[in-house]
């Protein structure tokens, strides 16, 4: 082929035109195994770049060589959905001047559709490419290595950025069909050795829980959805990937037999427990915006009903197409909820940053059964709290907690406290399980936070919800 | 009251590891996950136990892994009946 | 009842949630020797602070001839212990020597009469004087079956199907119902075998026992699946004591219910079958009175 777009990173650099400045993007898809972003900052703190603004949708303990780069003044900006690791411990401690700007999933897909997010050059690994730019997660080679699924947190990029570059680890023949991001979009192809570590993208096998107490609250979720009003042929459902959320999948599956109730569809993380589900006939279709696990990423390259959707489509609150308007209920879990049904995801006790918003927000606000799963008590970690360290999902937005210590319903859906209770379910005041963990832990002491804003927590449509200030030791 | 050295605890999760020896006054050494929001607390949990057992030297150094109130007292009484030789019960 | 070793203070803290009926923190085999004091501290200290709920407590103390036995005893009744639970009783004096200790603390406390006593056996010997151990104190609640020392000692090994217990068991609950006491059998410590569990359990629900011993919280839902009456039974429970009711008012003397005459075993076992619908959550106390 004559026009060829594969060219080394550096000549991709080049070409794309960034500048000092200027917004670049990546996506999460590799996880804890992803080697793109490192790869990539570092080639343009070589080439001398500063200053530059990093729009991921999500990092992880992996990406701590950004600090590096941070100190350097190479990346003076980044928004994500989550920070964990030495990265977060730093941020949350004061390393950047500028507050990294933290949107949920489809809060993200909506800022770059509206441009609110502008992307000048995205930078997105693929497990294969062809050299017009054709790029997919799945496997189209023998020598396919870093094998992902879905790309959906990458199509929103793809389609919106000024320029994309492909990094891949497995150049293939023209045409790779069927692709996720379409050489149209698509300006350079660079190979690389590996784009990711494939023992930390997914997990291998189904891993039940056997902690006693996931185990209790999965029990305690699974009765909560079949006793809702909402659990009825058709239902379609989203759980987490917590112990718990997956452990509830096993219990929802028994009663969907017993009755003889089927899902429509499953949404969000595609894990191996829905995957199951789906080919025993129990779920239509899977909506996947992330497959978690090999059997997830396995099953979207061979399963016609089991579909790729970008971040927009998923989860756009804006979009009234996106998919989490269609959903019935979902499983979400919590670092903290307080009184008024306001969860955090992002922040520890400690003060320090320490997870991802997530599809949390979007979710919870848009499904009609919104179901959060957390033990009252971590240690001495109180999970139910008179107010979230951090807001991340608005209580309005929440239906029900399930700890061990009782179900709290959401006063503002009385009619399904209603049905709980008539189920024999101990349903509980918010109020009393707040007042449970203090009874149990006592009063904790304020956190020591200073005054430097160090992350700013949009909401999906656009509007500051909540700042992040520095923890001083 | 003279003191030997001891240990009692674990590194276990909802344990704490209290070590003790010899010192002048109380001085408590605490490391802690929730040191932040709880570390005052379960400071003065070590000292009025120790107090409470008539211990008024003593260097501890505790090793907290979310335990509990409760937990605590155990730990550091038991502690201290090892340092001590003098146990709590007839 | 669920066992939970002395010296974890992590399941200690939270064994309530799982909704056992009462929850054994174990002094004896599950805690080595030089932690027999710490251990001590934890469950004196966790049954003071814990809010374990309505859930009963019980102890299992060293046996009293070793350096560890009265120590325990001190310690659990002066943190107001429900139950203590003696291991390894082989006669009624043994049962008698601790009522003794025991007074000697409530006596100190001013509260002689508090703590109840559950003795498990665990030996031929044990076997044998199991009517005389049930009847050694009317502190006595409750006699239990510990099955690994018990066919240790008479020399066979402990099959899946259990025949080798099957005396004991028998023993057992002949002995608790003559002394008019509770009467709970040994652990299963396959995790992993739910089946057999479950096999396990049924046998000794017939058998007669009221409980079943755990030794983790994934056991607690067979054992009350087992043992929570069926509907069918409950309705006809309800029946009979409503008919029991009605006569009384009406000052009848004779019973019958869908035409058969309620004799006094019959009217026994239905307000058992209640009892333990309420205790399995099945029917509310309040809505029945």
């Amino acid at each position: 082929m004559r026009n060829t777009k594969v060219v080394t990173l550096e000549e991709a650099i080049r070409r794309s035109g960034l500048k000092d400045g200027m917004t670049i993007s990546f996506h999460h898809h590799f996880r804890g195994g992803d080697k793109v972003v490192n790869m990539v900052v570092a080639k343009l703190a070589e080439m001398g770049f500063k200053d530059l603004k990093l729009a991921a949708s999500s990092l992880s303990d992996v990406h701590a060589p950004l600090i590096e780069h941070i100190k350097n003044g190479v990346i003076t900006g980044i928004s994500t959905s989550g920070l964990r690791g030495e990265l977060a411990n730093e941020i949350s401690h004061g390393l950047m001047d500028e507050p990294v700007v933290f949107r949920s999933h489809g809060g993200r897909g909506s800022a770059i559709a509206n441009g609110e997010l502008h992307i000048d050059v995205a930078f997105l690994g693929a497990s294969s490419c062809d050299e017009l730019g054709n790029a997919s997660g799945c496997p189209r080679s023998e020598n396919a290595k870093s094998i992902c699924g879905s790309l959906g947190y990458a199509l929103p990029d793809a389609k919106y950025a000024d320029h994309v570059v492909v990094l891949t680890d497995d150049l293939v023949e023209y045409p790779n069909v069927p692709k996720s991001i379409s050489a149209c979009d698509v300006e350079s192809v660079v190979v690389v050795d590996s784009v990711g570590d494939s023992s930390k993208i997914s997990s291998g096998a189904i891993r039940d829980s056997k902690n006693p107490r996931d185990i209790l609250l999965a029990q305690q979720a699974a009765k909560v959805i079949i006793n809702s009003g909402y659990f009825e042929d058709g239902f379609s459902i989203q759980t987490g990937t917590g112990g718990a959320s997956l452990a509830a999948v096993k219990y929802i599956r028994e009663s969907m037999i017993e009755k003889g109730i089927k899902a429509s569809f499953a949404l969000g993380g595609i894990t191996a427990h829905m995957v199951k589900l789906h080919e025993e006939g129990l779920i239509g279709r899977l909506i996947d915006v992330q497959s978690f696990d090999k059997v997830a990423a396995e099953s979207i390259a061979s399963d016609q009903l089991h579909q790729e959707v970008s971040a927009i489509e998923y989860a756009s609150a804006d979009n009234p197409g996106s998919a989490v308007h269609a959903l019935d209920i979902v499983i979400l879990s919590a670092l903290e909820v307080d009184v008024n049904f306001n969860v955090n995801v992002l922040v520890g006790s400690d003060g320090i940053i320490r997870g991802a918003v997530g599809g949390h927000p979007d979710t919870a606000e848009d499904s009609a059964l919104s179901i959060i799963v957390c033990p009252l008590l971590r240690g001495r970690i109180p999970c139910v709290v008179p107010k979230v360290t951090t807001l991340i999902t608005p209580g309005a937005g929440v239906d029900v907690v399930v700890t061990e210590y009782g179900i709290a319903v959401n006063p503002r859906r009385p009619e399904i406290a209603e049905r709980l209770k008539a189920a024999g379910l101990k349903v509980v005041d918010i109020h009393d399980l707040a007042a449970k963990a203090t009874s149990v832990i006592g009063v904790p002491d304020p956190l020591p936070f200073g005054d430097k804003v160090v992350g700013i927590v949009m909401d999906r449509h656009g509007k500051v919800l909540d700042k992040i200030y520095n923890i001083v030791d | 009251m003279e003191l030997k050295n001891a240990v009692a605890g674990t590194l276990e999760s909802g344990d704490i590891m209290i070590q003790i020896g010899p010192g002048e006054g109380l001085q408590v050494e605490l490391q802690s996950s929730v040191a932040a929001q709880f570390g005052r607390q379960i400071k003065s949990v070590i000292t009025e136990t120790l107090q409470g057992l008539g211990v008024s030297d003593a260097f501890v150094k505790a090793t907290d892994k979310g335990a509990l109130d409760c937990t605590i007292r155990a730990r550091v009484t038991a502690a201290a009946v090892r340092a001590t030789g003098k146990d709590v019960w007839k | 009842m669920m066992f939970v070793p002395g010296n974890n203070p992590g399941m200690m803290a939270d064994a309530h949630i799982y909704g056992p009926d009462s929850i054994m923190l174990d002094l004896e085999d599950s805690v080595t020797m030089a932690e027999k004091d710490a251990a001590r501290l934890l469950v004196h200290n966790a049954l003071k602070s814990i809010d374990y709920g309505d859930t009963e407590m019980v102890v299992r103390i060293n046996p009293l001839n070793t350096p560890y036995g009265r120590k325990d005893v001190e310690a659990v009744v002066k943190a107001g212990v429900d139950v203590i639970r003696m291991p390894k009783t082989e006669t009624a004096d043994e049962v008698r020597e601790l009522e003794a200790e025991i007074i000697k603390v409530e006596e100190e406390l001013g509260c002689v009469g508090r703590t109840q006593i559950m003795a498990a056996i665990e030996s031929a010997l044990g076997i044998v004087n199991a009517y005389e151990i049930a009847t050694a104190s009317k502190r006595m609640m409750g006699i239990a079956l510990g099955a690994e020392d018990y066919t240790a000692n008479l020399k066979t090994p402990r099959t899946l199907e259990g025949s080798e217990l099957l005396l004991a068991r028998e023993t057992i609950v002949v002995a608790a119902r003559a002394a008019g006491i509770a009467c709970f059998d040994t652990v299963y410590s396959n995790l992993d075998d739910m089946e057999t569990f479950r096999k396990e359990v049924e046998l000794i629900k017939n058998l007669g026992f009221d409980g079943k011993s755990i030794i983790n919280p994934r056991q607690i839902q067979v054992v009350n699946e087992v043992f929570a009456p069926k509907q069918k039974d409950i309705d006809k429970a309800l029946r009979i004591i409503a008919a029991i009711k009605e006569a009384r008012a009406k000052g009848s003397g004779v019973i019958a219910v869908n035409g058969k005459m309620v004799d006094r075993p019959v009217v026994l076992r239905a307000e058992r079958v209640v009892a333990l619908a309420i205790a399995s959550g099945i029917l509310n106390e309040e809505e029945l009175s």
